[in-house]
C-alpha cells in the first residue's frame, strides 16, 4: 500500500544532493580525512568542508560562524546550553525559567537542574498554545540566570515571540536560551539583528541527516558555558570529540538548501494548509490545538472529539501522522503540551497532528482528507460518545466508572 | 506500538462491517428492552470507554446471552477486545460469562503488556452487564 507521509515535524527525509555529498566524505577515495588533523591534506581537506558547512549554517541563520558549535543533535545542544550556562553561571544567581510546553530535551535538563539545587519556574501557556513575554518578564527575579523557550512548538507549529523575549532578557542581563529544532530552515531567523544568547539547531528536521547538529553560542556579549563533555578541546572547548565530517556536511548542505528555499516552501506549505483545512473543517466536533495567528503552516494539530487518537491512526493505516493520544506512547498519559494549553483529557486523547512538507503533494493531503472524514465518521459510528453526545447527554455531567 | 495481526485484523472487521461486528445499542422502547443488561466502563479523560449490551433469554431455567451490541471508544486494542469478548459471550450462562477472564482476551489477541488494561475493562464491562441485567429482574 502507497504510504503518505504527513509527519514532517518528526523528522524529514535527507535530500538526494545532500546524502550524495555526505557520501564524498567517507571513504578511502574520498574526503575521510580528520578535520583535527593540522598536519596533512587529508585534514586540511576535511577541516575545509567542515568551515564550509559552518559558514553555510551561519547565513541561513544571521551569525557569525564562528558562533556555531558542532554537537550530534538538538538534544545534546539543549543539554550543553542550559546544564552548561545554568552551572557555569551559578554564583550569579539560582532562578531559571522554561515552560510546561517545552521538549522533554529541554524539560528534562531542567529537572536535573533542580536536582541540583537549581529553582524552575515552568510557565503556563495561553489557551492558544503561546508563551508571551509579558509571562517572561513577571516571572524573571533578580536571581534569575537563564530563560529557555522554544521558537516553534512541535507539537502545535505555535511561534514565540523570540525577539521580544530576547529584548527582555537582554535588558536584565539573563541569558536567553531558544530550542530552534523544529523552526530553523523552515521559518527566518536573524541572529544579528535579535538579542538570543544560545540556540539549538537539528539537522534532520531541516531535511538534513540525523545525528548532527548545532549550538548557536554568543561571541558578543559573550556567552561562556560548562561543557558537558571533556577531552580535546574541540569546538573552542565547548564540544571535545572528533568532528562527523560527513554528518556536518550534510547539515550545512541542508542549510544551504533551506537558505534558498524557504520562501517557496512557506508559500508551498500554505497552500497545502488551506486545501486540507478547507476539506476538513466541516467535521462537526472539531478543535484545532494552538489556534494562534502566529502559526507555522507545516503543523497542523486538530483534536477530532469522541474519536480516540490512536484508533484514528490506525484507521488512517495509509497515512503516516502523530497524535498527542497516550495510547502512543508507552507513558498512558496524554500529551503533556495539550494538557498545558487547558484542552480537556479527551481531547488531548483525540488528537492528530499532521505535519507537512517538501515532498508532499496537493494529492497526498486531498487523499489524507478524504480518509480523516470517513475515518472519524466511522469510528463515531462505533463510539459510545458520540451516541450519547447525538442523545444530547452531557458528556462533563456523567460519573464515570 | 506494534500489534499483533489479531487486533489488527478485530480493529479493521469492526471498523468495516460494525453490524456484523455486533456494533451498535438497544434502546428504551425496543422490544425485549427488559431483557437487555447494560454495562458502561471506562471514562473520556483515561482514552477509554466500553459499552456492552447484552440481550438474555431464559432457556430450559438457565439464563443464556442470545444476542450482544457494543460501542467502544479507545485505542485500536480497546476496539478490538470489545470485539473479541463479543464473539465469546454468544449462547453462555450468565455464569459462564462471568467467569470469562481478561487473560482469555489477551492470549486471543496477543496484547502486549501496556494494553492489557484494555482486556480488564472488557472484563469489567461483562461484569456491570451481568449485573445491570441481574438488578432489572429484581425489579421486574
Amino acid at each position: 500500500m502507497k504510504q503518505i507521509y504527513l509527519d514532517y515535524a518528526s523528522t524529514t527525509p535527507v535530500e538526494e544532493g545532500v546524502v550524495k555529498k555526505m557520501t564524498d566524505f567517507m571513504s578511502f577515495d574520498g574526503n575521510f580525512g580528520n578535520p583535527a588533523s593540522r598536519s596533512h591534506s587529508f585534514g586540511w581537506k576535511a577541516d575545509e568542508a567542515v568551515e564550509e558547512a559552518r559558514n553555510n549554517l551561519a547565513t541561513l541563520i544571521g551569525c557569525d560562524p564562528r558562533e556555531i558549535i558542532w554537537t550530534s543533535g538538538a538534544t545534546e545542544s539543549d543539554n550543553l546550553a542550559i546544564k552548561g550556562a545554568a552551572r557555569f553561571y551559578k554564583n550569579k544567581g539560582n532562578h531559571l525559567v522554561t515552560s510546561k510546553i517545552e521538549h522533554k530535551a529541554v524539560l528534562d535538563p531542567f529537572r536535573q537542574l533542580e536536582e541540583e539545587g537549581f529553582e524552575v519556574t515552568y510557565l503556563e501557556p495561553n489557551s492558544s498554545g503561546e508563551i508571551t513575554v509579558e509571562q517572561v518578564a513577571e516571572a524573571v527575579t533578580d536571581k534569575t540566570i537563564l530563560v529557555s523557550l522554544m521558537h516553534m512548538n512541535n507539537e502545535l507549529g505555535t511561534i514565540t515571540d523570540i525577539d521580544s523575549i530576547g529584548e527582555l532578557t537582554r535588558s536584565k542581563g539573563i541569558i536567553l536560551h531558544v530550542d530552534a529544532a523544529q523552526s530553523i530552515g523552515k521559518i527566518s531567523i536573524n541572529m544579528s539583528s535579535n538579542k538570543i544568547d544560545l540556540l539549538s539547531i537539528s539537522a534532520h528536521k531541516f531535511y538534513g541527516p540525523k545525528g548532527v547538529g548545532a549550538l548557536f553560542v554568543r561571541r558578543k556579549p559573550r556567552v561562556r558555558l560548562e561543557p558537558l563533555f571533556h577531552g580535546g578541546g574541540h569546538e573552542r572547548g565547548f564540544r571535545s570529540g572528533t568532528l562527523a565530517t560527513h554528518q556536518i556536511v550534510g547539515l550545512g548542505e541542508a542549510a544551504r538548501i533551506a537558505h534558498q528555499q524557504m520562501d517557496d516552501d512557506l508559500r508551498k506549505l500554505e497552500n497545502l494548509k488551506r486545501i486540507f483545512w478547507d476539506e476538513v473543517k466541516d467535521i462537526e466536533e472539531i478543535y484545532v490545538n494552538g489556534d494562534s495567528k502566529n502559526k507555522f503552516p507545516g503543523i497542523l494539530n486538530i483534536s477530532f472529539n469522541f474519536v480516540e487518537g490512536e484508533s484514528l491512526i490506525m484507521a488512517l493505516k495509509s497515512i503516516a501522522v502523530s497524535s498527542g493520544s497516550a495510547c502512543t506512547s508507552a507513558s498512558l498519559e496524554p500529551s503533556y503540551v495539550l494538557r498545558a494549553l487547558g484542552r480537556k483529557d479527551e481531547l488531548a486523547h483525540s488528537s492528530i497532528r499532521f505535519s507537512f512538507g517538501r515532498y508532499t503533494t496537493e494529492q497526498d493531503v486531498k487523499e489524507t482528507a478524504l480518509l480523516v472524514k470517513s475515518s472519524v465518521e466511522r469510528l463515531r459510528e462505533i463510539s459510545p460518545l458520540w451516541e450519547m453526545y447525538q442523545d444530547g447527554v452531557d458528556l462533563d455531567k456523567i460519573e464515570w466508572a | 506500538m506494534a500489534y499483533s495481526q489479531k487486533v489488527v485484523d478485530k480493529f479493521e472487521e469492526t471498523l468495516n462491517n460494525p453490524e456484523k461486528a455486533s456494533v451498535g445499542r438497544w434502546k428504551p422502547g425496543d422490544e425485549d428492552f427488559h431483557r437487555v443488561g447494560t454495562g458502561i466502563v471506562g471514562a473520556p479523560a483515561c482514552g477509554d470507554v466500553m459499552k456492552l449490551q447484552i440481550k438474555c433469554q431464559n432457556i430450559d431455567g438457565e439464563n443464556r446471552i442470545v444476542d450482544a451490541r457494543f460501542k467502544t471508544y479507545g485505542c485500536g486494542s480497546a476496539i478490538a477486545s470489545s470485539g473479541q469478548l463479543i464473539d465469546m459471550l454468544k449462547g453462555k450462562t450468565l455464569e459462564e460469562a462471568q467467569a470469562i477472564s481478561n487473560q482469555e482476551i489477551v492470549d486471543i489477541l496477543e496484547l502486549p503488556a501496556i494494553k492489557i488494561h484494555c482486556s480488564v475493562l472488557a472484563e469489567e464491562a461483562i461484569h456491570r452487564a451481568i449485573d445491570d441485567f441481574k438488578s432489572l429482574r429484581n425489579n421486574d
